[in-house]
């Protein structure tokens, strides 16, 4: 689900997220993907997001794209960005405080007439 | 897998339980969205171990055939909670993993060219005029490398015009004619069944590299 990057980068980036509940799925591996994923993304937001959820292992700064010759830095790299999934929370806009709840993995980011 | 499993695994989804006509909820039959689908990928490539969006997911059909088809991942985005808690089951049902957002595709504000592909049957912008276009416009800009629609064939032209003139398409082209067969759903339906003329769309939006961060 991507909840870090492709979730969190909606409305202002990145949208701070508020843990209530954490779960992970299994999903299978693909390396060339994360490959071709490891370009586009914005590593650091990554990187925080899956450290609130209670992932530690990646690196905090970007990495040098040699290590995605490492089976172990692919396989973290996986978890953080495919297996972590917020299943309760919020995202919160950095800038403006406001929440967008998360209920059943799923944040609502509807927003209010005046926030059109 | 083979288009007749892949139509009837879609077949047995769950569809909306009361339709909501303000947002012109039709379900995306199994017929159409299998083929629709079935053509991304095995003449295109647009959906094996590709991001996939589904625009305006409804019960989730278009998303769910992208999972079936080993899209990498596909994420569901519709106004609707009920419909979304019917994609969500209909997902588990399934058990393959679709992440589904809550948000209005005209407030859909993304960061980065993560998505390549989009995929929906929009509103056709009968009852609110011109949400079809909204959607087109939204979708080309996310996508990376292509969109797929379905427009009535009536508005044909102006769909191939808008596309390529203000929605920063380089190509749009009608992949095929197909019939849409709308069972009859809301009361204001005088006929039994109708059937209307769709067509099929692959829209491939200019290369964006110079506008990515």
């Amino acid at each position: 689900m991507l909840s870090s990057n492709i979730k969190g980068v909606i409305n202002g980036f990145p949208l701070r997220i508020e843990v209530e509940k954490v779960v992970e799925k299994q999903v299978d591996f693909n390396p060339d993907f994360l490959k071709n994923m490891f370009s586009k993304i914005d590593w650091k937001a990554l990187a925080d997001a899956s450290k609130i959820m209670g992932y530690a292992e990646l690196p905090e700064e970007v990495p040098d794209a040699s290590v995605l010759d490492s089976d172990e830095f692919l396989q973290k790299f996986h978890h953080a960005l495919l297996e972590l999934h917020l299943e309760e929370g919020a995202l919160v806009c950095p800038e403006t405080g406001r929440r967008f709840p998360v209920n059943k993995g799923i944040p609502n980011m509807l927003l209010h007439e005046d926030e059109v | 897998m083979k288009l007749k499993q892949l139509e009837s695994l879609l077949g047995n989804l769950q569809q909306f339980d009361n339709p909501k006509i303000e947002l012109e909820q039709y379900p995306t039959g199994a017929h159409i969205a299998s083929r629709m689908l079935y053509t991304a990928e095995n003449s295109y490539g647009d959906v094996s171990n590709k991001v996939v969006a589904d625009f305006g997911c409804g019960c989730g059909t278009l998303g769910l055939a992208a999972t079936l088809l080993d899209a990498e991942h596909v994420i569901g985005i519709d106004v609707d909670d009920e419909s979304l808690e019917i994609a969500s089951i209909n997902a588990d049902d399934l058990e393959v993993e679709m992440g589904l957002i809550q948000c209005e595709i005209k407030n859909l504000n993304w960061r980065g060219q993560i998505v390549d592909t989009v995929v929906m049957n929009p509103p056709f912008g009968t009852r609110k005029k011109g949400v079809d276009m909204e959607f087109l416009s939204v979708a080309l800009k996310v996508a990376s490398e292509a969109v797929y629609s379905l427009h009535k064939t009536t508005t044909r032209e102006h769909i191939k015009r808008a596309a390529l003139r203000d929605y920063n398409a380089s190509s749009a082209e009608v992949i095929c004619e197909l019939r849409y067969d709308l069972p009859k759903l809301y009361k204001f339906h005088k006929k039994k069944d109708v059937d209307i003329a769709v067509d099929l769309w692959r829209f491939v939006p200019k290369s964006k590299q110079e506008s990515s961060s």
